[in-house]
Formats: structure tokens, sequence, C-alpha cells
């Protein structure tokens, strides 16, 4: 008797824990499910052609074209990879390979902190400094793309660091030491060995960054100007796809309103497609082990 | 290909600057906000500053909320992964959920939430709605932190546990689970800061009034919230520092608490 009813208890946990974890999946489908059944009609109200290439955003007047936050986002993010990757997998090298121990795990504190800073802290402290100093000299206010890709570029290097890092350290040590024993200088062993070995790991690092910075939205709210309007200059306001949600969000109805979640529809495009590519290295990264 | 000597050189010179860079970046942003918001404020004025007292308890509320709602479910789902699910489909379809969740932007947790928290379940621009939402932002960091933390629990220590006729249960509630304690507090206290430094999911959720929610049935914003609007609307930058202040100075605080918990856990590795 006593036996059967621990065992109705082992049941019993088991089943909990097992919904416990049933939740990632409840949760992912659910989030997907009701932005996409928002979001769709909207698209089909507005004709897909004109929402994704229509150049003209006016909620008012009933025009919903988004190509400006389409290419305001990929513009952004491309500057921000541009900024914070090789400063990021460079500061990556130096952790792994030519800092002492005691430096390398100072910067790996300095690395998480970097991570913890909230969004709206890193796009206040753009709006104070970066900005103004945009300002000071293009002209124009400094709101632009530009602050925008140094902020985000700041933001994505503690992603890029520390993911760079981790695999270009579970690198063999027998690589290391044979590139070096075969009389390469240690230089010619990080670029020509060891960075190539570690990839996977690498790219998987900037794919990350750019779902990071294409899905940020408050740092880049301060920072961007928000203008619904196809930049011609670094110097020049942008709006993004996940700003363009957050601005309008709390007033729009109707229509308009769908189209924010059509909005997030096509964000959520770009996050699904960096997750298929992120799956792919990982996988190569396993192999690699 | 080969690298000449001047170009090694060269290449060296960029990793230093690389690094100088970032340490450069941190102390400038830390230095920055901090002079800024401590030293250089003006306390009158920070301190008259009605809204900053009644946010930074709401966002209090939210963290307790979201994390009371999380930490056992993602502590559960780590359980299950860890200790009783066997590899294969399913379990690959969770971690898989686990991965897309963290990388899912937080505007659209916020949009989510809007719909789903907010309108449909009719509770309001609310306390309880953004804690909601936080709390399946913060899932994916609970859940693969403590199962990291349980990775690192000697199996020995499972299989004695075991041969001394302990039941399953037994052995995962006082046995593996008090072993892992350290590496689950640092999984807690990482989601703590996800929650106080969230902006986007939390102004669509749980809203901007500012003032002290009377219940987590009323609205009101967060400290980063807060800085948010003060920035934004351009009120004060002098308010706004001090606000970035505070928050910077809860993410210290956490990063030194998450840092001690860490070392603990590499003692106890080092002990066994």
């Amino acid at each position: 008797m006593k036996l059967n009813r621990k065992k109705i208890y082992e049941k019993i946990n088991e089943r909990l824990l097992l919904i416990c974890g049933l939740i990632s999946i409840i949760a992912v489908l659910s989030i997907t499910i009701f932005i996409f059944s928002k979001g769709i009609p909207a698209i089909k109200e507005i004709g897909l052609k004109e929402f994704i290439f229509g150049e003209e955003w006016q909620p008012t007047g009933g025009r919903f074209g988004l190509y400006p936050m389409i290419v305001g986002s990929l513009y952004v993010t491309l500057g921000a990879v541009m900024i914070g990757v090789p400063i990021g997998i460079l500061t990556a090298v130096f952790i792994s390979e030519l800092a002492p121990k005691r430096v390398a795990s100072f910067y790996r504190r300095l690395v998480e902190l970097l991570a913890g800073i909230p969004s709206v802290v890193y796009g206040f402290f753009g709006l104070a400094t970066i900005v103004p100093a945009i300002d000071l000299i293009f002209g124009g206010g400094g709101n632009s793309l530009l602050a925008a890709s140094i902020i985000l570029g700041i933001m994505i290097l503690p992603t890029v660091i520390s993911i760079s890092e981790t695999s270009i350290k579970s690198v063999p040590m027998e690589l290391r030491e044979g590139s070096l024993a075969l009389g390469a200088s240690d230089i010619y062993t990080i670029f020509k060995v060891l960075i190539p070995a570690a990839r996977s790991g690498i790219l998987a690092s900037i794919v990350l960054a750019i779902g990071r910075a294409i899905g940020e939205t408050m740092a880049v709210i301060l920072v961007a100007g928000n203008t619904p309007l196809i930049p011609k200059a670094l110097a020049e306001r942008i709006r993004t796809l996940t700003a363009n949600i957050a601005l309008e969000m709390g007033y729009a109805y109707g229509l308009h309103q769908n189209a924010l979640f059509a909005t997030g529809v096509i964000l959520f495009v770009f996050i699904i497609v960096l997750n298929i590519l992120l799956m792919k290295f990982n996988k190569k990264v396993g192999e690699n082990k | 290909m080969r690298i000449t000597k001047k170009g090694e050189e060269n290449l060296r010179l960029y990793i230093y600057i690389s690094a100088l860079i970032t340490l450069g970046i941190v102390l400038w942003i830390l230095g920055h906000i901090l002079i800024n918001g401590i030293i250089k404020v003006d306390w009158k004025v920070a301190l008259e500053d009605k809204a900053i007292l009644p946010s930074l308890i709401n966002t209090f509320y939210i963290v307790l909320l979201s994390v009371l709602i999380t930490a056992p479910i993602g502590i559960g789902a780590a359980i299950y992964l860890n200790e009783y699910a066997k590899e294969g489909k399913f379990v690959s379809l969770i971690r898989y959920s686990t991965q897309s969740l963290a990388g899912i932007p937080s505007i659209i947790f916020g949009l989510f939430g809007m719909i789903f928290f907010v309108t449909n379940l009719k509770l309001k621009w609310s306390i309880l709605s953004g804690a909601l939402t936080l709390s399946i932002m913060i899932l994916p960091i609970i859940i693969r932190t403590t199962e990291e933390a349980l990775k690192t629990v000697p199996i020995t220590l499972k299989e004695g546990s075991l041969a001394l006729g302990a039941s399953k249960i037994e052995t995962i509630y006082k046995v593996i689970l008090p072993t892992a304690l350290p590496g689950i507090m640092v999984s807690i206290i990482l989601s703590v800061g996800r929650v106080i430094g969230e902006t986007a999911a939390v102004y669509l959720t749980a809203g901007m009034v500012p003032r002290l929610a009377s219940s987590i049935f009323d609205s009101g914003r967060t400290l980063s919230v807060h800085l948010y609007i003060l920035a934004k609307e351009g009120i004060s930058f002098e308010l706004a520092y001090f606000t970035a202040s505070i928050l910077i100075i809860f993410i210290l605080i956490i990063n030194i608490i998450s840092n001690c918990l860490g070392k603990i856990v590499n003692k106890k590795l080092k002990g066994n």
C-alpha cells in the first residue's frame, strides 16, 4: 500500500514537471498565433505589396506603407554590426588569448555589467552624449541613423564578446600548441587557426547580435528621431519597425492598431529567419566538438 | 596566405585598441550617468520628483510577482529536462521553444501582453498584466540557468542518494535542489535584473501613470518607464540622470550578488 502511494507521488511529480516544461511551448505558440492572427488580416486589407513596399506611413490618411521602417531597421542593424562586431570579436580574442588571467576575469565581469545595463539607460546615455555630438559635427539635431547605430553597436558588444570568447576558448589546445610549435606567432595562430576553427560560434554570436539589434526598441526610439521616411544620409532621422509599434500603440485603434500588429509580424519573420540561421550554426558548433 | 611582420604588429595593435574601446565604453557610460546622477545632481530637485518613489515600489511589485510566477515553473521545467526527459523530439521541442522565447524582441512580448492579458483577459493596464507578460520573458533565463546549475550536481551524489534507498522525488528535492541552490539563485537574480530594466513590454501592459498602484489590478509606471518618459518628453535631464543612476546601482548590486553566488558554485565544484 505504502509503496503504491510512493509510486503515485512519483507519477504526479513527473506530470507536474512535464507541465512546467510544456509552458515554454505553449508560450511561443500563443505569442505567434496572437500576433499573426491580428496582423495577417490587416496585411490583407492593406495589401501585401502596399504594406511592404509602400513608402508612405500616414495612419490618419489610411496609408500604411512600411517600407521606410523595414529599411530603417535593416540600416541600423547593419550599422550596429559594422561597429560592434569587429570590436567585439577582437575584444573576445584579447580576453581569451592575450590578456593575463586577472585582466581576463576583470574583462568578463565588465562584459556582464554591459549586458545588464537596461536598454532605456543606453538610450538615455545616447541622447545625452552621442546625439549632441552628432548635432555638433553634422548638424540637423543629432537624432539619426548614425546615433542609433552607435548605441546599438555598443549594446550588441556583450553578446558578440561573450559568445565569441567562449567559442575561441573552446578550440582544442592541441591546435594552438601545434601551430605555435610549427613556429607560427601568436597573432598568426589567432587569425589563421583559432578564428577559423571557432567560426561557427563567432557566426552564431553575430546572428544573436543581429537579433538583439533588430529587436531593440527603447534605446532606438530615444536617439533615432523616428521620422517614417527613408534616410538618405547617416545623420538623418530614421524609424525602425520596433519604434513604429512602440510609438503608436498607445493611441492606435481599428485598422491602425492591426497595422501595428502587422508590423510585429514583419519583425517576427526577421526573427524566425535569424533563428533558423542560428540553429544551423549551433548544429555546426556541435559537430566540431 | 601569410601575414607580414608589420601586418602582425598592426593586428596586435587592433586587438589592444578594441579591448581599450570596450573598457572605455563601460567606464564612460557608468561614469557619465553616475557622476551626473549622483554627484552633480541637485538633491533638492531630485527628491522633489514625486514619481520616483511610487515607480520604485511599482517596480518592486512587478519584480516580486513575475519571479513568484515564473520561478516554480522555470525550475520545474529545468528539473524535468535534466532529470526525467529522455533526449528526443519532444525534449528538443521544449529546448527549441525556450531558445525561441529568448530571441523574441521585448516589444513583441508587449504586443502579446497587451492583446492577451490587457484586452482579452480584461486585466486592463495593471501591475498584474505587466508581471504576467514579464514572467513569460524571464522563463528562458530561469530554465537555462537552472539547468546549468542542475548539471553541475555530481552524479555520485545522485547515485549515492538512490543507493541509500531514497526515492527519485526525495533525491531531487532533498539532494539535488539544495546542492544546486546557489546556481538557481543566480537564475532568479538574473531575471530580477531583466525585469527591472525592461521598458517596452511593461509600458504597453502596466501603463504609464506616475503613481503608486493601489493593488496588482491597478496601473502604474516602473522606474525604467519613468526614465523613458523623462528622457522622451524632455521633462528633465537632471531627474533622468538621477533615475538612470538608481537603475545602474541596482544592476551593479545584482552583478555583485550573482558573482558571489557564482564563486560559491565554483568552490563547491572544486570541493567535489
